[in-house]
């Protein structure tokens, strides 16, 4: 029992996060698909670990990463569902109803009669829906699938995959709106204190932070349950989005209500990660659901 | 990263379960009552004689030399075999690891193994009536005379203190001093003249409170923990090991978690109650990761400083919630006696002592999220 990230995962971590918070900026977070960062992401070797011999392990560190920047880039579909193999800007409508920067993509993955087909853009029609994440819009996917190539995947395991990789990118945004809540809190004075001296402000970020820091382990768990196809790995995986997704949506809160009426603006860059992780919490089921299905395994 | 057990690992846990289906602990009283406190030691000395009562201590002071993860192993088996909570958890859970830290050769060689053994029991002597979350607040003297502290004040809320032999303290050692400085960590024999012991009643009626007054007891100056002056510090490493890992081991919330489903079974599984019961092993199932993935950070060369009171605030919390949901369940039944019952009355104690959750939630803010102190 060794339940830490290798040195070699936590130096990779650093490495990408380094590189995202040069390539992606708030500014960049807002403005939403770049074919420059995603090339980045490629040559960075990112978007194909899968492919490439690394495992669940090794990613989510990575996507906790894509999170903390919100990453406006498919990189959970293309490196969680389409495994790397495919070239191009790639996405997928697999275990969601939408697929995310369809527009821009290349091949979209989706799914019928059980296997995945890769399915060439011009092939499909896309349908936009207005969606409040204006910097990762969602299309729903019609037709295309007589001239779709049969991909050789496993649908569950792309659909696990996907949701452990949007756990990831949940915990990666939820620490972000702490420290955003936090940096605001020191600089906001009102009655002549700093706001983050009252205990108000104090407990409910220190909330915010429990259930963070409660959930990261339990998505580590569940990448290393998928890696190493164990049988509780579905339970895993779902304990780890239902558990990633209350903290995020909690973390959001949180930083809203530390910031006030600034934090309900578009001047802020707060909202970019609040609205992803509304976007992310909902896709691929949302913490009611899997916690539902926790309960069906552990109490039966 | 390997969750995987390793042989070794799995060795010791087949070792324990074996042990402990042999030695079934069975249903013990309140350890608060006369009777319940004889039979929880008489179940420690079973645990002593076969080595199992400080396993992760070092095999010179009564344990086993065991890994962390090993000692969690046993924690899980433990409380999987429905083993009662010890009796003994102040000496062994707050002191010991103080002692191992701080103290010198003599004193662990005096005190650790007779906490082991549960000769001696062990309460502490922190609190006073008007020094709880503001603990540095606190006024109980003590004078140097000769070779000897004189030891004048007045402690308070000490668990199990009307069955204890002995009572860590903080007391002001330095009369100049304020607030942090000052301090120093002292070990007190309680049948020392001068010491007067008042039980207090808690919710359930047994006295599991002592109020303890010191009349200007003798105490040596070599019964000091670390050096004179330092019993902040040395006070705060105790709270570090009552807040995190150490005292709440995930075996016993797990367990709880493993009842409670039962029960909600037992009881027609309503639909209203379930969610709460998914939290539940949820929130044990996280809580056991979290101390895997603390621990391991631990056995490779890293440290836990504020983030203790993060577990602090999740066990507690966590014990509380399983403990409601629980009495929900028992519909009418509730508040009847039972092993329920004393488990609700239990948890709620949880987010006040080892320092409230209000305080925890401070020091995480201010040490862990950096907010400016009050």
């Amino acid at each position: 029992m060794n339940f830490q990230p290798t040195q070699d995962q936590q130096l990779f971590a650093r490495t990408v996060r380094e590189l995202l918070e040069k390539e992606c900026p708030p500014e960049a977070a807002r403005a939403g698909f770049s074919m420059d960062r995603w090339e980045k992401l490629r040559e960075m070797g990112v978007v194909d670990m899968l492919a490439q011999g690394m495992n669940e392990v090794d990613l989510v560190g990575i996507l906790e990463e894509a999170g903390r920047v919100a990453l406006p880039e498919p990189l959970i579909e293309a490196a969680m569902i389409a495994a790397g193999v495919i070239e191009g800007v790639v996405t997928a409508a697999v275990g969601t109803k939408y697929a995310a920067n369809a527009d821009v993509a290349d091949v979209i993955v989706i799914e019928r009669g059980g296997a995945l087909l890769s399915v060439a853009r011009e092939a499909v029609t896309l349908q936009r829906a207005d969606t409040i994440d204006a910097a990762r819009p969602l299309f729903l996917i019609t037709g295309g699938h007589e001239r779709g190539t049969v991909l050789e995947a496993d649908t569950g395991l792309a659909d696990l995959r996907a949701t452990l990789g949007a756990s990831a990118e949940l915990l990666g945004l939820a620490a972000r709106c702490i420290e955003m809540a936090g940096d605001y809190a020191k600089e906001r004075h009102q009655f002549g204190k700093p706001i983050g001296s009252f205990q108000a402000v104090k407990h409910k970020l220190a909330d915010a932070l429990l259930h963070l820091e409660f959930a990261r382990p339990v998505v580590y768990r569940a990448a290393w349950s998928l890696a190493n196809n164990e049988e509780t790995k579905a339970r895993d995986v779902s304990m780890a989005k239902a558990m990633a997704g209350e903290a995020a949506s909690g973390a959001a809160r949180a930083a809203l209500q530390t910031l006030g009426a600034i934090g309900y603006t578009q001047e802020h860059d707060l909202h970019i990660w609040m609205k992803r992780i509304w976007a992310l919490n909902a896709a691929w089921g949302n913490p009611d659901e899997h916690r539902a299905r926790v309960a069906s395994t552990v109490i039966g | 990263m390997d969750l995987a057990f390793s042989p070794q690992e799995q060795a010791f846990r087949d070792e324990c379960a074996s042990w402990f289906a042999a030695n079934p602990p069975g249903r013990l009283d309140s350890m608060d009552t006369p009777a319940g406190f004889e039979q929880h030691r008489a179940w420690e000395k079973r645990l002593h004689d076969a080595g199992w009562s400080a396993v992760n201590w070092p095999r010179a002071f009564g344990g086993r030399d065991a890994t962390l993860i090993e000692w969690l192993i046993f924690e899980e088996e433990y409380y999987r075999a429905g083993a009662p909570r010890r009796l003994n958890q102040n000496g062994l859970f707050l002191l010991a690891p103080t002692l191992l830290e701080f103290g010198t050769e003599e004193q662990k060689q005096r005190y650790l193994p007779t906490i082991a053994s549960c000769d001696e029991i062990w309460c502490q002597g922190w609190s006073e009536p008007n020094a709880g979350s503001d603990l540095a607040s606190l006024t109980s003297r003590a004078t140097r005379d000769g070779n000897d502290w004189v030891l004048r004040g007045q402690k308070t809320w000490a668990s199990r203190g009307v069955y204890a032999d002995w009572m860590f303290g903080l007391f002001r050692s330095d009369p100049g001093s304020e607030r942090h400085r000052g301090l120093s960590y002292i070990l007190v024999p309680l049948d020392a003249p001068g010491v007067t012991v008042r039980p207090i009643a808690q919710l359930d009626g047994e006295p599991g409170f002592a109020e303890v007054f010191l009349d200007d007891v003798r105490v040596p100056i070599a019964n000091t923990l670390g050096p004179e002056g330092d019993g902040w510090k040395i006070a705060m490493s105790t709270a570090g090991f009552e807040r995190g890992v150490v005292l709440r081991s995930p075996g016993r919330y797990m367990a709880t978690a493993a009842r409670l489903i039962e029960l909600f079974k037992e009881h027609g599984s309503p639909a209203a109650v379930q969610d709460d019961v998914a939290r539940a092993w949820m929130n044990a199932d996280a809580y056991r990761l979290a101390t895997f993935w603390a621990v391991s950070k631990l056995m490779s060369g890293g440290t836990i400083g504020a983030e203790a009171s993060l577990n602090k605030l999740w066990w507690s919390e966590m014990d509380l919630h399983m403990h409601e949901t629980a009495m929900r369940l028992l519909g009418e039944d509730a508040t009847l006696d039972g092993p329920w019952l004393d488990g609700f009355v239990f948890s709620l104690a949880g987010p006040i002592y080892a320092g409230t959750n209000e305080i925890q939630r401070n020091i995480v803010a201010e040490r862990v999220l950096g907010l400016p102190r009050s």
